[in-house]
């Protein structure tokens, strides 16, 4: 890596164009990129240097390692996960889980269980690829694997995405600046394409439009809730999306769960809905901080799931029709086919 | 006896994501302690209190806080080691973004939150560049875009340290970091040790009571801002 530091900067961003940013991030503003790194860092001067708490050795030795960590990151966007395995721990009475589960990319599993219950641990113990020395004693195994020593708490390696109702766009820029802000930290490289197609598929799931230009602070609660959805999907280096009760979000949880799945996220998602529910492949039933059952949604349970689709289409109308000031006044018996 | 050193902004959750990674702590260190330093007042030995954990605050009044931090960190080991502590932690707000507590050989962590803005961790200095570790709050609360956002940011920053998401209200994320207070090792006193980075000078007429404003009264170290041409803003 010494080589780098004698590299002339505009050879060092043809292949980590990102190397600019860097130096704009320390406040050097780089006048020649004939130069190299070490000759630019030599040319500060040290008093103003101290003054914002750098040292030429800190930039020199941050800058190395910067590009090496943003050249792992671009490697890991192209990183498989194929399976996670959670081996059962035990509940909170100590009472054995005995369950091993596989969950793949594209697999979607619901966790059930009452405020309380043990979800968030479950969520937690994944985090951290538990290793039996969480309060659970479950075990996290990637690909077969467990990571351990360093690897295990890299951020690199860090699996689960998550996506809540409580979560807001809180910084102040416009929708197009912050996802193509969000593609150039993945190291994406074609930013503009990836940011239209990011907002094209959030205006889809949000039915409400909005645009590049629309501030993120102003986007509706829906809008807000697609954005994140299609972000995640699209953008997010996590293999795994946690979504957390996101039944009154106001997007179509139908095409979201599909745009997800379709990207080869492994979904876990704890909800009380049943038409959320019985779209996962199976679920998880939590009770006292351990998993009772593991179920299967079963053929006779999807009979169950198109009934339950009908009606939840006919709220819908009924929803449409409340919007747009219209009585409803309707035959509720018919208008259900009961 | 061990020490770790935590700053953060203030309000960035620092003693919220200490207690939580205390809980995981106490499984390895029996008696965990805590330094507290800040400014003018402070109620979070009481949040301490309250977990369990023994604390003991420094209030730096009218000195810089972290002139007064240095001066009185060693004191502090030796307190706790009087005590009998296994682990001691310290605690202080990186006011001015400029100095930092972090001393060469102690693992040092820096607490910031998201909810700072994504430029935030370019601003914050030392405190946060010189950290072996680096616990980011309040994420439960930002979408999964700005956290992954936030996080590169903060690894451009520091390319060095571990980045790990901590909710000071649930605990989640807090056994990771614990990890990283357990790389301690043991230390007798702290005679000789160095800090990290220097920390600002504070050695003008100003820092030992003088009210007027004027030439007249600025000796000692003083810093005069440079006013460069500035175009003129256009209609």
């Amino acid at each position: 890596m010494t080589e780098l530091m004698n590299t002339p900067v505009a050879v060092i961003a043809e292949e980590h164009p990102y190397c600019m940013d860097y130096f704009r991030s320390v406040g050097v503003s780089i006048a020649d990129t004939e130069l190299t790194p070490r000759e630019i860092i030599d040319a500060l001067d040290n008093e103003a240097l101290e003054d914002k708490g750098f040292s030429k050795e800190q930039i020199s030795s941050h800058f190395i390692e910067f590009l090496k960590q943003a050249a792992m990151l671009k490697s890991t966007a192209e990183r498989s996960v194929h399976s996670v395995t959670i081996v059962g721990g035990f509940d909170k009475s100590g009472t054995p889980e005995n369950f091993e589960l596989i969950l793949k990319p594209g697999d979607i599993v619901c966790i059930v269980g009452t405020t309380g219950s043990g979800k968030s641990r479950l969520l937690a113990d994944i985090e951290c690829f538990a290793q039996k020395d969480t309060p659970t004693g479950r075990t996290v195994m990637v690909n077969g694997k467990i990571l351990d020593g360093e690897d295990r708490f890299r951020l690199e390696n860090k699996l689960v995405a998550q996506l809540s109702q409580n979560m807001n766009f809180v910084v102040d820029m416009s929708v197009g600046e912050f996802i193509a802000m969000h593609a150039a930290s993945r190291m994406i490289p074609d930013i503009e394409a990836t940011v239209e197609a990011v907002i094209t598929c959030a205006n889809e799931l949000a039915g409400e439009t909005f645009t590049y230009e629309t501030a993120l602070t102003q986007l509706s609660g829906g809008q807000s809730r697609a954005l994140m959805i299609a972000d995640t999907a699209m953008l997010s280096s996590s293999p795994i999306v946690l979504i957390d009760e996101i039944e009154n979000a106001g997007v179509d949880r139908r095409k979201a769960l599909e745009l997800l799945v379709k990207e080869e996220k492994i979904v876990l998602m704890s909800t009380h809905d049943p038409i959320l529910a019985l779209m996962g492949n199976r679920r998880l039933a939590i009770h006292n901080g351990g998993v009772k059952k593991v179920i299967e949604t079963d053929r006779e349970e999807l009979a169950g799931l198109e009934i339950l689709q009908c009606v939840d289409e006919k709220l819908m109308q009924l929803r449409t029709m409340l919007r747009a000031g219209e009585k409803i006044s309707l035959d509720m018996k018919k208008f259900f086919e009961l | 006896m061990k020490l770790v050193t935590v700053a953060g902004p203030p309000s960035a959750g620092k003693t919220a994501v200490i207690i939580k990674t205390a809980v995981h702590l106490k499984k390895i260190y029996s008696k965990i302690g805590v330094v507290k330093f800040d400014c003018l007042s402070t109620s979070d030995h009481l949040l301490y209190k309250k977990a369990g954990i023994s604390v003991v605050t420094g209030l730096s009044g009218n000195l810089c806080p972290d002139h007064y931090f240095v001066s009185n960190i060693d004191d502090c080991l030796q307190w706790a080691k009087k005590k009998g502590f296994d682990m001691l932690i310290s605690e202080s707000a990186g006011l001015c973004n400029r100095c930092s507590p972090h001393i060469k050989e102690i693992p040092a962590v820096c607490v910031i939150d998201c909810l700072a803005g994504a430029e935030t961790p370019k601003k914050i200095g030392p405190m946060l560049r010189y950290a072996d570790t680096v616990a980011v709050t309040k994420g439960d609360i930002v979408s999964q875009a700005e956290r992954e956002v936030f996080s590169f940011r903060v690894r451009q920053a520091n390319p060095k340290a571990s980045v790990i998401f901590v909710n000071g209200i649930t605990g989640q994320g807090a056994y990771d970091l614990s990890h990283a207070f357990s790389k301690a090792t043991d230390v007798d006193s702290l005679e000789g040790a160095k800090l990290r980075f220097s920390v600002p000078a504070a050695i003008c007429p100003y820092c030992v009571g003088e009210m007027t404003i004027g030439t007249d009264h600025q000796k000692g170290n003083v810093k005069k801002m440079v006013f460069k041409e500035v175009e003129e803003a256009a209609v």
